[in-house]
């Protein structure tokens, strides 16, 4: 697995896959970057699970928090941490601990530790490290460019909106394979 | 198109432009509208608090300029890019992000005449003050350099035309002295230079020239190139200080390598205004896709062109780097292979006299101040836009009694050759 490029389509099918997200690290302050992705993710339609010691019980982003990844009571499909690389190991070590195993083991910008990913991937996890989810979900999806912002794709499939509102739109795009 | 990079041509037409969520609208539709309505309260605060992607209201954004911001960011091979009014409100909001009053900023001394005003007058009230460098001799690039310095600021091919910056070069002292190297590519255009491919930071565009490239609208492009490392000397509180506009948002931090495009847009052009209107562009962008296709053919006309002129007896003298012999060829060859674009300069032997006679004989080309256009055009810089100038001004910023500017239209070659011929024959 090559860890310095991730192909859209693996990107993509990880985000499509997972329903329920713990973000270990979120904050409950409003102007941190954990705090925007873990709204951001709710927002689009994931379960997210924020992880946090000193909020455990309380709320963020409306979401109620949890000590720890095994108090958390639904199985995690993907795991998304916000701590420093040298915290990663203990995370992954608790993660490769839950029942059922979590798919995939997300490391936020500028989080990477090739070691840990090697351990998740032979427990057969898949790894994402050094991206934002909430910046893979904007550009595969088109939401991004409505900043300005490069998404390295293009596409002549029309976008799909998703839910009730009328800003957000969904990864997929329109077709009749369904 | 999965992992795939699209070439150029493709990236032009597409790039940024996705099918109409509502309507299946293929091109992109023109949102003419001031405002964006939430989806809930919620939404709206998330949006304010720069937490979501979405539109508010188009002074701050629009989704037809967001195409366009996409598009040129694409083509450039930028991360992000913002769309503002003007060439001119471009470079205001770039240097509103970066420099605080007292600051200094090394400018080439060969840029466009509206610039050097610019840099000379309205930034100086505003504190920004710039030292002027030879693009010819590097080392007063270095020598400029104070503790003040925060950016250097250089056109790829600079307006009037002929002259070719060595970007590797200047780059190599921009990141010596740890700051930013910004490139107006107007004229160059990301299809015959990318700037950020020889160490730019930051690139703008008078998207009123090739890029919009039919003379119907003005308009301006910042370019973020996402290598720049705002940390490193934290000289950059836009981006590295908490901002109490937005309850102590660090932008680097939340936005990461396209926090340069986002601080031109949430602090500079929501709290300055110069937003680009939604009509002009989707003029510019029917504009860029043909991009590459009007500027090959721009520059090739111009190498004709510039072959006709440096063998004319009324003429005393040729500046187009696509010229074998022209002092800038080698860097041409090296920076701009596929052409040296389309506006340069020439002298005449009858001097004053026989410039403003030049540009009353052609019957094909325009007597204007614009270029970038699909016309040809031409200007007698000493009788217009230089006019108040002494003599030695004049001369030292290239613009001498002598001296005509043409900017290459994509007419048919033979036709523009044949209108000089006809109006040099008259002189
Ligand atoms: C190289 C260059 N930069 C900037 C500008 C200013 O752009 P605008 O007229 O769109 O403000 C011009 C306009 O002539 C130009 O030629």
């Amino acid at each position: 697995m090559d860890h310095d490029h991730y192909a859209d389509a693996y990107i993509r099918s990880i985000l499509s896959e997972v329903k329920t997200i713990a973000i270990v690290g979120a904050s409950a302050n409003a102007a941190r970057p954990s705090f925007f992705v873990t709204k951001y993710l709710a927002e689009r339609g994931f379960k997210v699970f924020p992880v946090n010691p000193g909020q455990a019980g309380k709320e963020i982003a409306g979401l109620l928090t949890y000590a720890t990844l095994k108090d958390i009571p639904e199985p995690i499909d993907m795991v998304d941490i916000f701590r420093a690389s040298e915290h990663v190991p203990q995370v992954v070590d608790d993660a490769l601990a839950l029942s059922p195993l979590p798919k995939v083991i997300w490391m936020q910008l500028t989080v990477r530790n090739d070691e840990a990913a090697s351990k998740a991937e032979a427990a057969g996890l898949k790894v994402v490290m050094n991206r934002c989810p909430k910046i893979e979900y904007a550009r595969l999806s088109g939401e991004i460019g409505w900043t300005g912002v490069n998404s390295r794709t293009i596409s002549s499939k029309r976008p799909l909106r998703l839910g009730q509102g009328v800003q957000r739109l969904s990864l997929d795009r329109s077709g009749w394979k369904k | 198109m999965s992992d795939h990079t699209p070439g150029f041509s493709t990236l032009a037409i597409h790039a940024g432009a996705q099918p109409d969520p509502t309507t299946g609208a293929r091109a992109t539709p023109i949102y003419q509208t001031t405002s964006f309505v939430f989806d809930d309260v919620d939404h709206a605060a998330a949006l304010f608090g720069l937490q979501t992607f979405g539109n508010i209201y188009t002074r701050i954004g629009n989704p037809t300029v967001s195409v366009l911001e996409e598009r040129v960011a694409a083509l450039e091979g930028g991360t992000a890019a913002l769309g503002v009014a003007s060439g001119h409100a471009a470079q205001h909001l770039v240097f509103h992000t970066l420099l605080e009053p007292g600051d200094e900023f090394i400018a080439s001394r060969k840029l466009y005449g509206g610039s050097i005003n610019q840099f000379n007058h309205a930034f100086k009230s505003y504190g920004w003050n710039v030292v002027w460098a030879d693009p010819d001799d590097i080392s007063s690039f270095e020598a400029a350099v104070t503790p003040k310095t925060k950016a250097i600021f250089v056109e790829s091919i600079a307006n009037p035309g002929g002259i070719v910056t060595d970007l590797k070069a200047i780059s190599a002292v921009a990141k010596k002295a740890g700051v930013p190297l910004i490139v107006d590519n107007t004229l160059a255009t990301p299809y015959l230079w990318r700037p950020f491919e020889h160490g730019a930071d930051i690139v703008i565009h008078s998207a009123t020239k090739f890029l919009g490239g039919h003379g119907n609208s003005i308009g301006g492009v910042i370019v973020d190139g996402g290598t720049f490392d705002w940390t490193a000397s934290g000289r950059y509180p836009f981006l590295t200080k908490p901002r109490p506009e937005y309850q102590g948002i660090v932008l680097h931090e939340t936005f990461g390598n396209f926090a340069f495009a986002i601080a031109c847009r949430v602090l500079g052009l929501r709290d300055l205004g110069p937003a680009l209107s939604p009509f002009n562009a989707f003029l510019i962008l029917t504009g860029i896709e043909t991009l590459g296709l009007r500027v090959q053919k721009h520059s090739d006309n111009a190498l004709e062109v510039a072959k006709f002129l440096s063998q004319h007896p009324a003429v005393a003298g040729v500046n187009y780097a696509g010229l074998p012999g022209d002092r800038y060829y080698d860097l041409a060859k090296t920076y701009l292979p596929k052409g040296a674009g389309a506006v340069f300069t020439f002298r005449l032997k009858g001097g004053y006299e026989a410039g403003v006679s030049l540009v009353s004989n052609v019957e094909l080309f325009s007597h204007l101040a614009n270029i970038g256009d699909t016309r040809s055009l031409i200007i007698h810089p000493a009788s217009t836009t230089h006019r108040q100038l002494s003599d030695e001004q004049k001369t030292l910023a290239g613009a001498g009694p002598e001296v005509v500017r043409l900017s290459i239209g994509i007419e048919d070659a033979a036709d523009i050759i044949a209108d000089l011929d006809q109006a040099l024959a008259k002189l």
